[in-house]
C-alpha cells in the first residue's frame, strides 16, 4: 500500500485515473479501522488533507463552502457558521468525539455511505451540494443524490467531493438534528432525525424539510410529514401526524444496535422534537440575519 | 463521609497521598503486558475455531509450517493427554480450554496456535492452518442447555450434589441447596408476597488492556513468563498442570496490569507461548485482540433466577425461594455457588430454600468477575424486595432495616456474623442529603443492597530496611487497585517513617513467597496482613540492636515515630536511620518475612441509592445521581476505597443499562467491540457519591474489609427500582436497555 498526499485537485484528479483501485480519504476515521479490521487495503491511499482549498470553511454573500476534507471541529467551533446552521453544527458535533472530530470530514461522513452517518440528514435537510471532481471537470451534485446504499455513491472510481456548498440560512428559518444512541457518545445513532422549516410572517410554517437516518439504506425524507406541517403552526395533532409519517417512511432493519419496532416508534419521536427545535430556532432568526 | 466508631490517631493510615505508581503511569513508562521486547523474539498468533460446538476431525499445519518466517506451529497434540494420565477433572478442563484436543465448546476456542519473524508472517500462518470441522448442534442458554434432549457438550458430565446420582449425563454440572425452616409456613405467615422471574445476560470485565504473554524457554526444561495478570503464582501453576512440568521450572514475572476484575485469574496465553517458545528455540509473544478478549476470556454468567418472596405488614420477610441457574459457559464452574450463599445474605430470613444449577453451554467459559455470581441474584432479591416494600407501603430503607443481618446473626450460607456495618451502611443513606433530593418529571429513585465475603487466603510479604533507613516492601499481590499504596501507609504506620520513604514492589516467583491471587477483595487484608507482620519483626529486631548498643534488656526500648526510645530516657533516642546506617555492627542486614493463610475475613456490605430519568418515548435511562454507601472496614487509602467503590458502581450501571453478549444463531458472537458491547462512557454518568463507612473489622490489625467487589453487587437492582419509581415498570430482563424499557413501557400504555 502506497501513501501519496497531492497538493492540487488536478493532481489528486490524476492520480485518481491513473491507479485504479487508489481511494481517497480525509480523517481516515473510517478507512484505517475499516482496514484494520480486515477490509482489504487499496494499492494507493490518496491523502486530501494537504489540498489548501479541501481544508477550509469560507463564506461569501450567498453561501458557505466547506471544503471536504475539513475537520468537522471546524463546523463546531466557527461562530457564525454553528449560529446560522445549529442543526449541522450539532450533527457534526456528534461525530464519535473530540479526538475523532479533529479528524474527521463530512465528505468523509458522506463517502463511506453509512446510514447512520450524522452530518448526512442534516446536510439534507440543509439542501447541501456536493461540487465533484473527476477526470472531465466539475459537476453537483445534492448531496441526496451522492449515497445510492450502503457503502455505496454515485462518485465514479475517479472522482472525489472536493467541497460542499450550502446557501445561507434564509430569515426566519431555523435547522435540528437529533439522534437516538443508547450511550451519550462514542456510538452509532439507532435512529437520526434532520428537520429544517421556514416560517411565514403570521408564525405558520412555509416550508418543512424532514430527513431521516439509519432506519433504511440511505436517509430519507418524509414528505407526508412535509406535506402535513406547511401551512399549519405545528400544533399537537400535526406533530402526532408527523411523527405517524416518519415511522411510516422508515425501512429499517433489525439488527444488534435496534429492533424495526423500536427505530420506527422512536424515528417518529425524534423528527417531531427536530421540528419543535427547528421552529423555536426559527422564531428567533426573526428577519434580522 | 466517615462513621469512625474509634479515631485511633493513625499518621498515615487513613491518608491521600500521591500513588506511588502514578508518575510511570502518567508518563507512559509502566510496562504493560504486552510491552516487553526481547532480542530475537517471536510474533505468536492464535487460531480460534469459528464454531460455536464441533468436533475436531483434523488440522493441517503443513502449509503454514512452510510460510516464509514461520518457526513454529503447535497444536492440542503438542500438549500432555490430561485425562489420559488421570488428572483432576478441573485440571483437565484448564488445559482443554487453553487449546482444544477432540471438541471445539465455543466461537473462539483455541484450536492452534503460530510463531513467525513477524506480526504479519504469524497472522498469514493463523489463516493458513487448515482445521476440519464436524459441526455439532450447540446451546446458548440455560434454557436451552437444560432442555430434553439437548446437545450435549460433555457426554459424560453427571450432575452433582443430587442425590441419587442420575444416571443420565446432562449439562448440569451440578446442583447447589440452602435450605432452613418451613417455606409453607412463612408464606403463610405473610401479608404480602411477590414472585417474579428474572434474566440476565454474560457480561464482560472491560478491562482495557488485552491480555497478553512473553515465554523464554530454556533448552533446559525451564521457562521465563512476563505476563500481566492478578496472580502470577496462580499463572505458574496452571501453566505447569497444562504443560505438564514442576512448577518450579516456570518464573513468572507480573507485569503492570490494566485492569482485571477477576478476569486475569486464569490462563490463556502463557502454555501456548511457552510451548511455541520452546519449539522455535526463541522468545514468543503472544497479545490479544480486543475481539479475542470478547470471544475467548472472561464474561461472567448469563442466568435465570426464579425469587419469591413474603414480607408481613410490619415488613418482616417471612419466607423466600429462590431457584437460579447460571451459564458456565464451556466447562463447569460458573459462580452459582458464590450466588447461592450471597443471595439473601444480607438478611436474617427464618424460613428459605436457595436452590441453584450451573449450567454448561456453548460460549467462552467464565471466570470472575467482581464479586462472581452475587450481582444477578441481588438483582433478582433486591428488586422483589422493593415490590414488597411498595406492597406494604414501607420505606424501602426502613424494609432493609427491618431484616438486616446483624452481628449475631446466623448467616444464610451458615456461619454466625461476627461484627458487621450492614445497618450502617443503610443508615449512611438515609441521613445522607441525595436520599431527600427533589427528583424532576420522569425521575425515580431506588435502592438496593448488596453482600460479598471478601476473602483471605495466603499471602507473603518480605521488607528491607535500606542502608539510609529507608523501606522496601515486597509483596507477590499484583496491584491491580491500589495494593501498593495501601502496603506502603500500612508500613510507613507500623516502623514510623514516612510514607515515601517506602518503596512498595511486586516481585516476581522467584524473589518472593507464595501469594495467592489478587481476587476476592483479599490483598489489603491478607498480604496487608503479612506486611505488617514483617514490620513488627523489624521492629523488634530494631529494639534488639538498640538494646544492644545501649547494653540493656529489650523491654527498656520502645519503638516510637521511628526511633528507638529508651523507657526512661536514659538514651539519646536511636532512629531508623542511626541503627540502618549501623547494621554491620548490630546483627547485619535488617530485613524480615512473613507469610500467612489469612486471619479473620470481615464480610462487606453495600447499600446504594440511585437516581434516574427515563425518556418515556425513547426508553433511554440517564442515571441522574448516585450514592454509595459500603463498609470499608478500615479505609487505609481512602482514594482507592472510593475508586473501588465507583468502578463497582459504574460497572453496574453498564451491567444494567446497556452491556450484554449479542450471539446470532450460530453461536457466533456479533459485537465483539467496545462499539457494541456498550461499556458506559464518562459522559454516561454523574459523580458517584461514596460514604464509607468504617465498622473496623476485629480480625484485621487495621480493621480493613476488603473493598473491591460488594460495589457492583447493588446497582442493577438500584437503577431498574429507580426505573420502576420514574414511571411505573417492573424491569426483569437486563440489559434494561431503551429498547426493552419502550417496549415496558408501551405495554403499560396497551
Ligand atoms: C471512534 C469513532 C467514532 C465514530 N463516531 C461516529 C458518529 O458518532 N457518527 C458518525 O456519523 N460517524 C462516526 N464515526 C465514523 C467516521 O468518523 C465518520 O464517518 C467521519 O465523518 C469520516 O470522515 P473521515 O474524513 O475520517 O473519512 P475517511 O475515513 O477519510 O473516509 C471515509 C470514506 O469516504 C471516502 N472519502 C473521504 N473523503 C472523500 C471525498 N472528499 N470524496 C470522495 N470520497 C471521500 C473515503 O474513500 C472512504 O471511503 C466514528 C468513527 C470512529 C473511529
Amino acid at each position: 500500500m502506497k501513501y501519496v498526499a497531492p497538493s492540487s485537485v488536478e493532481e489528486a484528479a490524476s492520480l485518481l485515473s491513473s491507479s485504479p483501485s487508489a481511494q481517497v480519504f480525509a480523517g481516515a476515521t473510517d478507512v484505517v479501522p475499516q482496514i484494520r479490521a480486515g477490509r482489504p487495503a487499496p494499492d494507493v491511499l490518496v491523502d486530501l488533507k494537504k489540498i489548501k482549498e479541501l481544508v477550509a470553511l469560507n463564506s461569501d454573500g450567498d453561501k458557505w463552502t466547506v471544503g471536504a476534507a475539513t475537520p468537522t471541529a471546524y463546523l463546531t467551533e466557527d461562530e457564525a457558521f454553528s449560529h446560522e446552521f445549529p442543526g449541522l453544527s450539532e450533527a457534526a458535533g456528534l461525530i464519535g468525539s473530540d479526538q475523532i472530530q479533529n479528524r474527521s470530514s463530512l465528505g468523509g461522513n458522506l463517502c463511506n455511505a453509512s446510514p447512520a452517518a450524522d452530518s448526512v440528514p442534516a446536510m439534507v435537510v440543509n439542501g447541501v451540494r456536493a461540487v465533484v471532481a473527476g477526470p472531465n471537470g466539475t459537476r453537483v451534485l445534492d448531496v441526496s443524490e451522492v449515497v445510492t446504499g450502503p457503502g455505496q455513491t454515485a462518485l465514479d472510481d475517479d472522482e472525489f467531493i472536493v467541497e460542499f456548498e450550502i446557501d445561507k440560512m434564509p430569515s426566519r428559518s431555523g435547522d435540528a438534528y437529533l439522534r437516538m444512541i443508547p450511550r451519550t457518545e462514542m456510538d452509532i445513532a439507532v435512529v437520526g432525525a434532520g428537520a429544517r422549516v421556514t416560517l411565514a410572517d403570521d408564525g405558520s410554517i412555509e416550508q418543512a424539510v424532514l430527513a431521516l437516518g439509519a432506519v433504511a439504506p440511505t436517509v430519507v425524507r418524509i414528505p407526508d410529514a412535509e406535506q402535513a406541517l406547511v401551512g399549519s403552526t405545528a400544533d399537537e395533532e400535526t406533530l402526532n401526524a408527523v411523527a405517524a409519517a416518519a415511522s411510516e417512511a422508515c425501512d429499517p432493519i433489525d439488527d444488534k444496535r435496534g429492533t424495526v419496532e423500536y427505530r420506527k416508534q422512536v424515528a417518529g419521536v425524534l423528527a417531531k422534537r427536530a421540528v419543535v427545535i427547528a421552529i423555536e430556532r426559527a422564531e428567533q432568526r426573526n428577519g434580522t440575519n | 463521609m466517615a462513621i469512625t466508631e474509634e479515631n485511633p490517631g493513625y499518621k498515615w493510615v487513613g491518608t491521600r497521598p500521591i500513588r506511588p505508581d502514578g508518575l510511570e503511569k502518567v508518563t507512559g513508562k509502566a510496562r504493560f503486558g504486552a510491552d516487553l521486547v526481547l532480542p530475537g523474539m517471536l510474533y505468536g498468533k492464535v487460531v480460534r475455531s469459528p464454531h460455536a460446538h464441533a468436533r475436531i476431525v483434523s488440522i493441517d499445519t503443513s502449509a503454514a509450517e512452510s510460510m516464509e518466517g514461520v518457526k513454529a506451529v503447535i497444536t492440542g497434540a503438542d500438549f500432555p493427554d490430561l485425562a489420559a494420565n488421570g488428572a483432576h477433572p478441573s485440571d483437565i478442563d484448564v488445559a482443554n480450554n487453553a487449546i482444544a484436543r477432540d471438541k471445539v465448546l465455543y466461537e473462539g476456542h483455541v484450536v492452534a496456535a503460530v510463531a513467525a519473524i513477524t506480526r504479519e508472517q504469524a497472522e498469514a500462518a493463523a489463516k493458513a492452518v487448515a482445521v476440519t470441522y464436524e459441526v455439532l448442534p450447540h446451546v446458548l442458554t440455560v434454557d436451552e442447555a437444560m432442555a430434553d434432549n439437548a446437545p450435549l457438550l460433555h457426554e459424560a458430565m453427571i450432575t452433582k450434589g443430587v442425590d441419587p446420582a442420575p444416571e443420565e449425563p446432562s449439562n448440569i454440572a451440578s446442583k447447589i441447596l440452602h435450605e432452613r425452616g418451613d417455606l409453607d409456613q412463612g408464606f403463610g405467615e405473610a401479608d404480602a408476597v411477590v414472585e417474579r422471574e428474572f434474566t440476565t445476560k454474560p457480561v464482560h470485565q472491560g478491562y482495557i488492556e488485552p491480555h497478553a504473554a512473553v515465554a523464554d524457554a530454556n533448552s533446559d526444561g525451564r521457562a521465563h513468563i512476563w505476563c500481566s495478570s492478578q496472580g502470577h503464582f496462580q499463572m505458574r501453576a496452571y501453566t505447569a498442570t497444562v504443560l505438564g512440568v514442576s512448577p518450579g521450572t516456570l518464573k513468572v514475572t507480573a507485569a503492570e496490569i490494566g485492569g482485571g476484575f477477576g478476569g486475569k485469574t486464569v490462563i490463556y496465553l502463557e502454555p501456548l507461548a511457552v510451548r511455541l517458545s520452546q519449539r522455535a528455540g526463541r522468545p514468543v509473544k503472544l497479545v490479544m485482540d480486543r475481539d479475542e478478549v470478547f470471544r475467548a476470556t472472561g464474561p461472567t454468567s448469563g442466568t435465570r433466577i426464579k425469587v419469591k418472596m413474603g414480607v408481613s405488614k410490619d415488613g418482616k420477610i417471612t419466607a423466600a425461594e429462590v431457584w437460579m441457574a447460571y451459564e458456565a459457559g464451556a466447562y463447569a464452574g460458573s459462580p452459582v455457588g458464590a450466588a447461592g450463599m450471597t443471595a439473601i445474605a444480607c438478611y436474617d430470613i427464618p424460613n428459605f430454600v436457595v436452590e441453584g444449577y450451573d449450567v454448561v453451554c456453548n460460549k467462552p467459559r467464565v471466570a470472575a468477575y467482581r464479586a462472581p455470581g452475587a450481582p444477578m441474584a441481588a438483582f433478582a432479591v433486591e428488586s422483589v424486595l422493593d415490590e414488597l416494600a411498595r406492597n406494604i407501603e414501607m420505606d424501602p430503607i426502613d424494609i432493609r432495616l427491618a431484616n438486616a443481618a446483624v452481628e449475631g446473626t446466623q448467616a444464610s450460607y451458615g456461619p454466625k456474623f461476627p461484627r458487621i456495618g450492614f445497618v450502617e451502611t443503610l443508615e449512611a443513606i438515609k441521613e445522607h442529603p441525595n436520599y431527600t433530593a427533589e427528583l424532576g418529571p420522569n425521575q425515580g429513585r431506588g435502592v438496593a443492597a448488596g453482600f460479598w465475603f471478601n476473602a483471605g487466603m495466603m499471602s507473603s510479604a518480605t521488607v528491607h530496611v535500606n542502608e539510609n533507613g529507608t523501606a522496601t516492601v515486597v509483596t507477590g499481590s499484583p496491584d491491580i487497585g491500589g495494593s501498593r499504596q495501601s502496603m506502603a501507609l500500612m508500613a510507613a504506620e507500623e516502623l514510623g517513617i514516612p510514607y515515601e520513604s517506602i518503596k512498595p514492589v511486586v516481585a516476581d516467583t522467584e524473589t518472593v513467597g507464595f501469594n495467592d491471587v489478587t481476587g476476592g477483595s483479599r490483598v489489603t487484608l491478607a498480604t496487608g496482613a503479612a506486611v505488617v507482620d514483617a514490620c513488627r519483626l523489624i521492629v523488634e529486631d530494631l529494639r534488639g540492636r538498640a538494646a544492644k548498643t545501649w547494653d540493656v534488656e529489650v523491654d527498656q526500648v520502645e519503638w516510637v515515630d521511628g526511633q528507638a526510645q529508651h523507657v526512661d530516657g536514659a538514651q539519646p533516642p536511636l532512629s531508623l536511620n542511626d541503627l540502618a546506617a549501623k547494621s554491620g555492627r548490630t546483627g547485619g542486614p535488617i530485613s524480615a518475612n512473613a507469610s500467612l493463610n489469612s486471619r479473620g475475613v470481615g464480610a462487606g456490605f453495600s447499600t446504594q441509592l440511585c437516581d434516574v430519568e427515563v425518556d418515556p418515548e425513547t426508553g433511554v435511562t440517564r442515571v441522574v445521581r448516585y450514592l454509595t454507601a459500603q463498609d470499608a472496614g478500615r479505609a487505609i487509602s481512602p482514594d482507592y476505597v472510593e475508586g473501588q467503590m465507583q468502578g463497582g458502581v459504574v460497572q453496574g450501571i453498564g451491567w444494567a443499562l446497556n452491556e450484554e453478549y449479542i450471539h446470532d444463531t450460530e453461536g457466533v458472537m456479533e459485537n465483539p467491540s467496545f462499539l457494541d458491547y456498550r461499556m458506559p462512557v464518562a459522559s454516561d454518568l454523574p459523580m458517584i457519591d461514596c460514604a464509607i463507612v468504617e465498622v473496623p473489622n476485629p480480625a484485621h490489625p487495621y480493621g480493613v474489609r476488603g473493598v473491591g467487589e460488594v460495589g457492583i453487587v447493588p446497582p442493577m437492582a438500584a437503577v431498574g427500582n429507580a426505573i420502576h419509581d420514574a414511571v411505573d415498570v417492573r424491569m426483569t430482563e437486563l440489559p434494561m436497555s431503551p429498547i426493552k424499557v419502550l417496549e415496558a413501557l408501551n405495554e403499560n400504555d396497551g
